[in-house]
């Protein structure tokens, strides 16, 4: 009762911040539209000259996706390091809650904001001329939810080692863009040098971007073409990502147990 | 019985001692001040007895609770207000003290109440649907110590509670904290370098670079020093320093370009040593003696001191900290 109830509070108030910051939330949707409107149009038509067997615009619309749900679970575990410069980590580190409680909820939170987010986002898939059903938005969700609660892990374990947000530069550069570029977002993974297809294996946004492409496009294509485009079945995907989020929950954990 | 009992408490942070051994004990409904420059190691010990630190060595126990082994314990019991503000400045006041009192699981039907009883006890009942980023410093302060309250914890803790308060913010927080003190019977372990405010407290412990270097009630402490303090400005302080030294033999100190000495009977000495003095002197004053001068005499150095080493020291210790602490 007292765990549950104090990562429900912790969630609250994640979620309560969340909906108070406007210019995050209009800020948060640029950068996605920004890799669809500009890298989907710039290629669409090169892509389809050279026999790419999708629609570029559809075929990179999941990663979008995925990108978003990335942005804000990393932006939203990364601002626990604000909460500590701030001086509110100390009021939450200072009260009788577990460790694993505030983790969770700060993980919880994420998924909840990056989940509703995204599905604000997936509102323009007709546009790219992707049509799904309700049966996908309830796959979609618990993805989303899954590769929320995966990065945001991430993104708890470098708060609860970082001291200060200037560090944040060079998290994003260093691992969450590669994290991006690697994860299948732009160009299928199938046929790749093998340095590749071992880093993407580790990296959790692969199996979300995987996942989310196998919901909204797998219907469409005959199967050649989906061996050709998708990696793994929904069950793999899915397995991979709850594996990746309890080591690196465990890990966020261990270290908020510190204090 | 004792609320606060600390054995040997000790707290290093690699080479620097910030911490060095410290021993007391706080009873039931005592008002318990720290009082000491910064850096002396006010705030680590109010970490290490929060829970918010781990001792490196020493015992100190909280509510019958060890502060290491038993921390939820000491958690569910104490009440923070911190130096630095840890409010949420984008939830509303009400909002902040919600998550407070269910963090440390106030019952439901019980929190209006009580959040209403501590709104109106800081004097924010009016302001408690503003988001926290609007309100002033001390309206920040008085909201903390709200926050702090609401759980009813036995003892509170107060880390420089007035730092950067106007005066009569000050007056007021002091009147809620009595009025705590009076009505619940709350347990209060402040830390201060304002003497005036230790003026407050029931018990003292003044500490220096790490260690307690006296324990008493105020008026037991300013009586340690005898009679009267007088100070007296000149040209030429060294001068005047061996002239009160060889002349009258007393333990004569410089502060600032003035001398300072303690005697008896001030009112009966003064007309006698200015009569026969030869250096000369631009001002004198006679008056009790204050915390500033029993802090003076026990550790040679006054509290808020620009060019004593103790600065230096608190500086590095601060370093240290910030580096390790995290």
């Amino acid at each position: 009762m007292g765990f549950l109830s104090a990562v429900a509070v912790i969630t609250h108030r994640e979620v309560l911040r969340y909906m108070r910051d406007r210019i995050r939330i209009a800020t948060s949707f640029f950068q996605p539209i920004m890799f669809l409107l500009i890298f989907g149009g710039g290629l669409r038509n090169v892509m389809a000259s050279r026999d790419f067997p999708v629609d570029y615009m559809q075929f990179i619309f999941p990663g979008i996706i995925a990108l978003n749900v990335m942005g804000v679970a990393i932006f939203s575990s990364l601002s626990t390091v604000w909460d500590r410069e701030f001086g509110f980590l100390k009021e939450i580190l200072a009260a009788p809650v577990p460790r694993s409680a505030i983790a969770l909820g700060k993980a919880s939170g994420a998924a909840i904001i990056a989940s509703a987010q995204a599905f604000l986002l997936l509102l323009l898939a007709p546009l790219v001329g992707i049509r799904f059903g309700f049966v996908q938005v309830l796959e979609l969700s618990v993805f989303m939810v899954l590769l929320a609660f995966a990065v945001s892990g991430l993104g708890l374990v470098i708060a609860s080692r970082m001291k200060s947000m200037e560090s944040f530069g060079i998290v994003m550069q260093v691992l969450v863009f590669p994290m991006f570029y690697l994860s299948g977002s732009f160009f299928p993974l199938t046929d790749v040098p093998l340095w590749m297809t071992v880093v993407s294996r580790i990296d959790p946004l692969t199996y979300g971007v995987d996942a989310f492409r196998s919901i909204l496009l797998g219907d469409d294509m005959s199967p050649a073409i989906a061996g050709a485009m998708i990696a793994h079945p929904l069950y793999i995907n899915a397995l991979c990502l709850l594996g990746i989020s309890c080591v690196l929950l465990a890990a966020a954990v261990r270290g908020f147990r510190r204090y | 019985m004792n609320v606060i009992e600390v054995d040997s408490l000790t707290k290093t942070f690699g080479e620097i001692t910030a911490v060095a051994g410290i021993s007391f004990s706080v009873n039931q409904g005592e008002i318990f001040g720290f009082l000491g420059p910064n850096g002396a190691g006010k705030s680590t010990t109010i970490s290490m007895l929060s829970t918010l630190l781990a001792p490196t060595s020493g015992r100190a126990s909280v509510a019958g609770f060890d502060v290491a082994t038993q921390r939820d314990a000491v958690r569910k019991n104490i009440g923070l207000v911190f130096q630095d503000p840890s409010l949420d400045d984008r939830l509303t006041a009400e909002e902040n003290l919600r998550f407070h009192a269910r963090l440390y699981q106030v019952p439901r039907d019980e929190y209006r109440r009580r959040m209403e009883e501590v709104l109106h006890l800081v004097d924010l009942w009016d302001r408690k649907d503003g988001l926290i980023r609007t309100f002033s410093g001390g309206m920040k302060r008085r909201l903390e110590i709200a926050r702090g309250l609401i759980h009813y914890p036995k003892v509170l803790f107060l880390d420089e509670p007035t730092l950067g308060l106007d005066p009569q913010t000050r007056a007021h927080l002091w009147e809620y904290v009595l009025r705590l003190k009076q009505e619940r019977g709350m347990t209060i372990f402040m830390t201060t370098h304002y003497m005036n405010e230790a003026e407050y407290c029931d018990r003292i412990a003044v500490i220096d670079r790490g260690k307690i270097v006296a324990l008493d009630t105020p008026a037991n402490l300013k009586a340690s020093l005898g009679g009267d303090v007088i100070r007296m400005q000149s040209q030429t302080p060294d001068a005047l320093k061996a002239e009160l030294e060889s002349r009258y033999g007393k333990d004569v100190k410089m502060e600032d370009g003035s001398v300072y000495f303690e005697v008896d009977n001030g009112g009966a000495f003064l007309p006698a040593l200015l009569k026969d003095l030869e250096t000369s002197v631009d001002g004198v004053e006679l008056r009790k003696p204050t915390l500033e001068d029993v802090f003076l005499r026990i550790t040679g150095h006054a509290i808020r001191s620009e060019d004593s080493s103790g600065k230096e020291w608190a500086r590095s210790l601060m370093r240290a900290g910030r580096g390790r602490r995290g």
